[in-house]
Parts: C-alpha cells; structure tokens; sequence
C-alpha cells in the first residue's frame, strides 16, 4: 500500500464526478435553499410561499431530470417499452389519471357550476394554501405511508396483512399508555417518545406475529385471521382502556394526554411548513422505507423473503425455511403498522378514544401498497399523493362538494391500477409509439451523432 | 391428389416473435402425415390456428377443397377436426361413455339416455380394435386406455382428420406400438393423421410424409419412405447433429449415496407410494431410473432431496446418515439436485438470472457478508457460468428467467447445480421439454460429471434417454423397484416389459 497522497488525482476524480453527477449536485443545492435559506426569509406571504412553491418545483424537475441522464448514461441500450419498472410505473400514473377524471366526471354531474374549481382544488391538494397546508398534508401521509409500507413488506413474502388496522390500534394503544404512565423516562430528551414508538413496535410485531404463526405452522389463511385479529385488538383495547382509572378520562370517554415528552418532536419542520401540525413522523416514515428497502433489496434475508413470496416450492427447494420467514415477515410487517399506531397518537389534541372502529388506515394501506406498486419509496410518493389529495378534499368543503369525492377517486384509481395489465398493454404501446423521441433524447443526452444510433433504430 | 386440410402461406406473429412465417402444411386424405420441430419451432401455432384458437395474420385455411374460417374449436369440430392432447381431458370419476358423450349427450324428455351412446361407442371401438369397455372407471384404465377414450371421443363426434399432440409421450414402447397399429387402423377407415412429435424413429415407423418447421419456418415436406432420421434430425435442427452418444466405459468407484428400505405411505389412504427402495449409486456412474410417470420416482426424489420427510428407511450420503436432515443440509453435504419441475421448484421465474444462479449458495460467504449480499460477486459468478455453460437470454445476468426460453432456463439450473461440485448430481427428467441440440448438451454435461468421479442419479421417462446414457438401469412400478438392468445388455422392450408390471423379478 503506497500511502502518497496524489492530489491531481482527487481533483480529477471531482471533477468528473462534478461533471457526471452536476444535475443532482443542483438539485441538493436547491432542495437546501427551498428547506432552509427561503423559510428564513419569506414568511407566509402569498409571493414568498409562490417563490418558494417554484424553487422547490425546479428542484425536483433538476433532480428528475439528473436522474433520467444519469440513467441513460449508465445503460446505453435502454429499450422503455421492455423496462418492466418503467411500465409499471406508468401504469400507476395513467391509473390516478383516470381516476382524477372520474372525479371530475362525477363532480361535473353533482355541482356543474363549481366542478372545474372544485377540480382545480383537488389537483393543488396540499398546496392550497401554502406551506401550511403542506405541512399538515405530510402530517396525515405519514400514517398512510407507514401502514402502506406495512402492508407491502408483507405483500412481498406472498402474504396478505389485512390486519394493519388491528397491528395499528394495538401499537397505539402501547404508545400511549407508555407516553401517559411512564413519566420516570421525561429527564433525557426525546428518550420518552423514543420508548413510547418502540413499545408501539413491538406490541403491532407481537400482533402481527399471531396470524404469521398460524399461517406457518398450521397453515391458517392470513387473510382471515388477520382481518379477524383487527376485531380483537379494537374490542380488547377498548376493555383495557375502561378497566384502568389511571389512563381513562371517563367523562370525556378517552385516554388522558400524554405527558409533553412524548409528544413527537418537531425538530425545527414547523419552521419550515409554518401553521402546520408537521412533526418528525415523516422522517421516521422515510427512515422506516428506507430500511425496509436495504432489507428486501440488499440482504440475504430479503432474497429469501422474496424467494417465498415469489415461488414458495422453490424457496423450499433451495432449502430455505419458509416458516420462520412467514413469521418473521408477518412480525415485521405488524411492527411497521405498530409505529403507524404511534405516530397518530404521539402527538397533541389526537386523543385515543376506546371506539369500537377499525381504523382505515389499515385499509388505506392495501391501496397505497398497490398505487406504489409494493416497492417502499413507491409506497413514500403514493402516501404523498393520497395526502394531497385528502387535503384537496378537506378544502372542497369550502365549495358546495362532499369531501367524499375524494374516496371515489381513490377507489377508482386502486380499481384501475387492479386493471394494470390492460394499461400496461396501453403503455407498451405509446411507449413504442413515441419511441422516436425516445431516440432524439437519447440523443441529446448522450451526446452522440445521429449515425452511432444504428443500434437504437432496433427498438421500432 | 386429394388434400382434406390445406393450410397455406400462413403467417403468425405475436409481440416480438414471428410464430409461423409462410408455414404452408398439405394434408392428403388417407395419410399420417407428421409435423416434426423442436420446441418452440411453431407447431403448437400451427395446430392452435387449424383449431380456431389463433387467427392467422394472413394465409389461408382450405378443407377439403374450400376455403374455410374457422373461429373457434367449434367450427374446427364441425368441419370433422379434432385433437387428442397431450395431457388428456378427461373427468377421472365419470366412466369412459360418460366422458365420450360429454358435451353432446343424448336425452329422452330432458333424461340422460346412455344406451344408445353405449351401443355407438361399442361399435366404434370394434370397427377400431380400440378394446374399450364403456363402463369402466376412467380412474381404473391405464393410461394407454385414457389415450384411446380420447381418440374415441373424437371418433364419436365423428372426426374425420385426427391431430395427435405428443402421443406417445406416456406409453410404454408395447403401448406404443398398438397405438401405431391403431392409427393404421384409422387411415384404413379413411381418416386422415397430423401426428405432432420431435421423435424420429416414430415418424419412420408410422408416417407416410413428414413436414418440418424450424424456428417458425417451413423448412419443407418429404416422403418417410425415402429418407433416413439423420436427414430429419438435421432439417429439424439446421445442422448435422450425432444421435449417438459417444462415452467411455464407467469406471464405478466406492459408494456415496446409499438408499437402504424407503417407504413411503399416501397419508390418505393407505397405498404405498414407495415401497422397500433400496440401492446404490457409485462415484462415477450414471445410475437411471426408469419407468412411466407416477410410480413413485417423483415421490422418490422428493424423500432423497427432503422435499417429503422420510419415516421409514434409511438414506446415506458420503458414510453420513441423512434421513432426517434439513433440505440446506443435505444440499450443503453434498447433494445437487436438477428437479422435475423447472418452474415449480427450479426457478424463481420473477427473479433474474444472476439472482436464480445463486439460489442454492446465496448464504456462503462468498456471495454475503454479514447478511448483506455482494452483488459484484453475483454479478461474477453470473457472467462466469453463463460463459462456460452458453447459457443464452436477452440481457445476460439481468434478464428475468421467466423471459427465457426453456432450454436456456434448464441449461441455467444445470449449471447452477453442476457448479456447486457436489458428489451426488440427481437429474430428474433433465431433458423434458427440450430441443434435440439441448438435449445432446445436457447429456453431454452429464457424462462430464461422471467422469469427473461424480455419482449421478438420472430418472428419465424417456427409453432412448435411459439406453442412451446410463451405466446402470433399475425399473419402477407403483413405488417398488421391479429389476435391475445393464443397458449393454437389455433391450427397450424388455424394460418396457418391466416398466407396465406384467413382469418383475429380485434385485439382486
């Protein structure tokens, strides 16, 4: 090992990782400049949050479209209508269109004066009014993200988590009984909260690990104990909550707050997204997809976990116990929807009640797991969406709308996105429809002249 | 010349691939006329399109002289076509009349009325020499039975061109032979054949003209009588290919994999699946396993490889007992195992190449590190076995294996499981499926290990195959192992012989 330190040869090397990589390098810079110069300066004015709304727009058309080059760069005989990623992908997107304009069909048919209105302010969804609504549109996606992210864990190892909800309201109620009753824990910051989310973890992983058990060992469909499991947990955590004084504010029929150390931290977001509820929930929710990314894309585990979701004789075949990862996926499955649990109650004003209702979050969650296609980040952009378009909703109330429309959109949109092998055949054939452009941005992006794309004419 | 069936300049294609490319095919009335090539050469299309199930991009259909659409396998059945499949159609606990009339009964006020289809179909099958009784279980006849119920069938709806799909694919070499003097029966009755098969020696038994397709071409048509099977084999696959095998005398070293008295009960019932199996297998043979499907080899490989738990007998790797050892731990000691079923169990058909090549060794510190998986290292060994195994798909390492083709998709599991050099090499069926240039390759592979010092294991329902290439031969009936047998020796239809049960004898 030579320990010379060649200068000229790390100039060089940043150099040409500047020069390859410029457009994301860009885009950090303006995603820093949105998060943190702008707030500082602009307040809640209508021009600052507008400038604002641009700088963050041209970061992620910089950010996308540094991506796309780097992509192209990286394989050059890339064929879009044979990306199976890709078309899938678009499959969704043409999916939440048509559902977009049922909507305005129906909206059109219910209230013709104020449908294009009303339409607009679905489409603007979290940025009706400003950063605000903003921030509260990731507060509420954050549930959504993590039951989604839940249920498409599961959904990966070939099982069906319909017990989300169930996973969820257990977690919670841990959360909040630690947040209320373990006050010895309020001296280091954050150390409260971080227990309460740990014991909501562990409580949906407990839960989630009876119908993983069953499924494994006595080969009970998940699908029924698991939505069974839901009833339970409501029924039995309602029973607990009335059976202790100590947590229960019986005259206003719900638990008593937490104490202000385990509330969420804020860390600064509110800033930020000023007049919002927003809290860290979001970081934890892209933490949380993150890690479930680097385990079903990046370990051995996950290999196996895929292995048996994908072909189970196989997986046995190759000697891999499909058991232990039936529970172990079902376990962390429940633990993801446990955090859900947490991140809704760990906060102030949302007050658990002992209500004998599942919550829908458990069942948004097969939705966005499908919208996004059963891949983590797709899952983190697809709770995204739905917040917005939750949010849109809320601001139709201000028109002469239910905010209802919004559900009928949703469903239509997971019941297109259920059709996704006639959009796909659809996407198949725009994408060999517009290939030509395909190839003249190829081209540009490639830098190459018109004759080396010899090669690239294949693709027609 | 009279043509019954004219299927002219037809072309075909589907997304990516042309199926038929002007593919023209003159069936004459009274002739078997057989439609040879190698899977995936176009002859299921073909047929598909004769059928109704397909509608030809251009071309055109004559039968008998006129020319004819034909929608569906409705119009096919009125025009007088029909197909016996590979795999039978059959409802297993209704009796043979009850399957043939099946879709065409005969009522009497709204009432089943059997006796008069029992009366037709016993007088179809004397006109036939087909030996069939009407009311027999189609659970109780052999398979070569359920054949002739489907050309019954057929016949009953009074079929005047016959397509058989592969069908001597499931018979016994004496089966197959009345099923050939069967369809001689047919063409003396004025039927006429399509006899759809890649087995040459068939065609020169039965045939009068053969046709051939390779890759979607027609390659062209000729007279049985006046060509040989190495003509055939090389219009078939486009190149001089041997159909020997040329390999060296076995040199059988010490025992590695002893199975000592293995039973095996139906938890349902209690028939024995597999009953007292005892044998050896030596480094450095091929021991085969012979017989017609469903008589235990499957259940056999499953108990050897672990798939099934074992409660009676006694299975030994290398000197080391395991008879109760997990699935990773018998592949670890030594086993490698290329199963019957590729999709089911060989493959992971949604992953990519690179990840299926490392199914059974993902875990060994060479591809992980601490649980997390060492891609360059994947992406290595990937590229490695596909070179030396010309393993050959649309994006390398990265193509999803269900893409790939099925030849190349066992090539992938040979290599994987050839790779990881275990002493034991079990091949179930290795060449099911195949065209004659994969199945000359895995062959090829097979020999290679032996004399290498491996043991090998090859259970094969294909005769030829078992003469073909192994050292040593033992014949499976309903779950007991009826005779041993050297291939030097032996004849196909002595095993054959063996292979139905009418004769048994000691191992010694």
């Amino acid at each position: 090992m030579k320990k010379t330190f060649d200068w000229s040869n790390v100039i060089s090397n940043i150099k040409s990782y500047v020069t390859s990589h410029w457009f994301g390098l860009t885009g950090l810079l303006l995603l820093f400049i949105f998060l943190f110069i702008t707030p500082s300066f602009l307040t809640t004015t209508e021009v600052g949050y507008l400038i604002n709304l641009w700088v963050l727009i041209i970061t992620a058309f910089v950010l996308i479209v540094g991506k796309v080059v780097q992509f192209f760069r990286k394989n050059k005989h890339f064929v879009p209508s044979e990306s199976a990623p890709l078309i899938s992908g678009l499959g969704s997107v043409l999916a939440i269109i048509i559902g977009l304009i049922v909507g305005l069909i129906i909206m059109y048919i219910v209230n013709p004066e104020q449908a294009f209105q009303g339409f607009l302010v679905i489409l603007k969804g979290g940025f009706n009014q400003g950063m605000a609504s903003f921030g509260t549109m990731i507060y509420y996606a954050v549930p959504i993200i993590l039951t989604g992210l839940s249920v498409s864990f599961a959904f990966r190892t070939g099982l069906f988590n319909i017990g989300a909800s169930g996973q969820l309201i257990f977690g919670a109620f841990v959360a909040v009984y630690i947040g209320i009753k373990w006050d010895f824990l309020a001296g280091v910051p954050f150390l409260h909260w971080f227990v309460a989310v740990l014991g909501a973890l562990l409580a949906g992983a407990a839960w989630g690990a009876i119908p993983g058990l069953l499924k494994a060992y006595r080969n009970v469909n998940e699908v029924v104990s698991s939505i069974m499991l839901n009833y339970i947990a409501v029924y039995w955590v309602a029973i607990m909550i009335k059976a202790d004084q100590s947590i229960y504010f019986k005259t206003q029929d719900r638990l008593y707050d937490i104490l202000p150390s385990a509330v969420t931290p804020k860390f600064g977001l509110d800033q930020i997204f000023v007049g919002s509820q927003i809290n860290i929930g979001i970081v934890v929710a892209i933490l949380i997809a993150i890690i479930l990314y680097i385990i079903l894309f990046k370990t051995t585990f996950g290999y196996e976990l895929k292995a048996v979701g994908l072909n189970r004789d196989a997986a046995k075949y190759a000697g891999v116990n499909a058991k232990r990862n039936i529970v172990l996926s079902m376990i962390i499955s429940g633990a993801v929807a446990g955090i859900a649990g947490a991140m809704i109650f760990l906060d102030r004003g949302a007050w658990f009640k002992p209500e004998i209702v599942l919550r829908p979050e458990g069942f948004t969650g097969i939705a966005i797991s499908l919208l996004g296609l059963n891949h983590p980040f797709g899952v983190v952009f697809a709770g995204l969406f739905y917040g917005s378009l939750e949010r849109g909703g809320e601001y139709l109330n201000l028109l002469r709308f239910k905010h209802e429309i919004i559900d009928i959109i949703i469903a239509v949109i997971i019941y297109v996105s259920a059709l996704g092998l006639i959009l796909q055949k659809l996407v198949i054939k725009n994408l060999k429809w517009n290939s030509k452009i395909f190839q003249k941005i190829k081209r540009v992006i490639l830098k190459e002249s018109p004759s080396d794309q010899s090669e690239g004419g294949a693709t027609q | 010349m009279d043509y019954v069936v004219e299927l002219l300049h037809i072309t075909k294609t589907f997304p990516g691939i042309k199926a038929n490319d002007d593919v023209s095919l003159q069936l004459r009335k009274g002739e078997i006329h057989a439609l040879l090539g190698e899977n995936g050469a176009g002859k299921s299309t073909l047929m598909s399109i004769l059928f109704g199930l397909y509608k030809p991009d251009t071309g055109i259909i004559k039968v008998r002289g006129e020319e004819v659409k034909i929608k569906n396998p409705n119009d096919a059945n009125r025009l007088g076509i029909g197909m016996v499949h590979q795999h039978f159609k059959l409802v297993h606990n209704f009796t043979v009349a009850e399957n043939i009339v099946l879709g065409m009964e005969n009522t009497k006020y709204g009432f089943l009325s059997m006796d008069t289809a029992i009366k037709k179909i016993v007088e179809l099958s004397d006109r036939y020499k087909l030996k069939i009784d009407p009311n027999a279980l189609i659970s109780d006849i052999s398979v070569g039975m359920q054949q002739r119920v489907e050309i019954l069938k057929m016949l009953y709806r009074q079929a005047e061109i016959l397509i058989f799909d592969e069908p001597t694919a499931v018979l016994t070499p004496q089966e197959i032979i009345e099923l050939m003097s069967i369809m001689r029966n047919l063409i003396l009755e004025g039927k006429s054949i399509i006899l759809i098969t890649h087995k040459l020696n068939e065609i020169k038994l039965v045939a009068d003209r053969c046709s051939v397709l390779r890759k979607g071409k027609y390659i062209g048509t000729v007279n049985v009588k006046d060509s040989t099977p190495s003509l055939l084999a090389e219009m078939m696959v486009g190149r001089k290919v041997s159909l020997e095998l040329k390999k060296k005398p076995a040199i059988p070293k010490e025992v590695v994999f002893k199975v000592s008295n293995l039973s095996l009960k139906n938890p349902h019932s209690e028939k024995f699946l597999l009953k007292d199996v005892s044998f050896e297998v030596r480094a450095g043979e091929i021991l085969c396993i012979a017989g017609i499907e469903g008589n235990g080899q499957t259940q056999l490989v499953e108990a050897i490889t672990g798939l099934t738990p074992i409660h009676d007998g006694v299975v030994v790797l290398n000197n080391e007992d395991i008879t109760q050892a997990t699935i990773r731990h018998r592949n670890n000691a030594g086993i490698s195992h290329i199963p019957e079923d590729r999709h089911r169990h060989g493959l992971v058909l949604d992953y990519t190449l690179e990840e299926n090549l490392i199914l059974q060794s993902y875990f060994e510190p060479k591809f992980q590190n601490r649980g997390f998986l060492k891609f360059d290292e994947i992406r290595t060994n990937a590229n490695y076995l596909i070179q030396n195994f010309d393993i050959r798909s649309g994006k390398g390492p990265e193509t999803k294996t269900r893409s790939m083709s099925g030849g190349n998709q066992q090539k992938a599991i040979v290599a994987r499981e050839i790779s990881r050099g275990s002493d034991l090499l079990i091949a179930v069926q290795p060449t099911r499926g195949l065209d004659v240039g994969a199945i000359e390759y895995i062959h090829h592979q097979l020999l290679n290990e032996r004399d290498r010092g491996k043991a090998v294991l090859l259970v094969s329902l294909e005769l030829d195959e078992v003469m073909m290439v192994s050292d040593r031969i033992l014949v499976m009936y309903e779950g007991e192992i009826v005779g041993e047998f050297d291939p030097k020796t032996t004849t196909e239809n002595e095993l054959g012989l063996y292979m139905a049960g009418s004769k048994k004898r000691e191992v010694q």
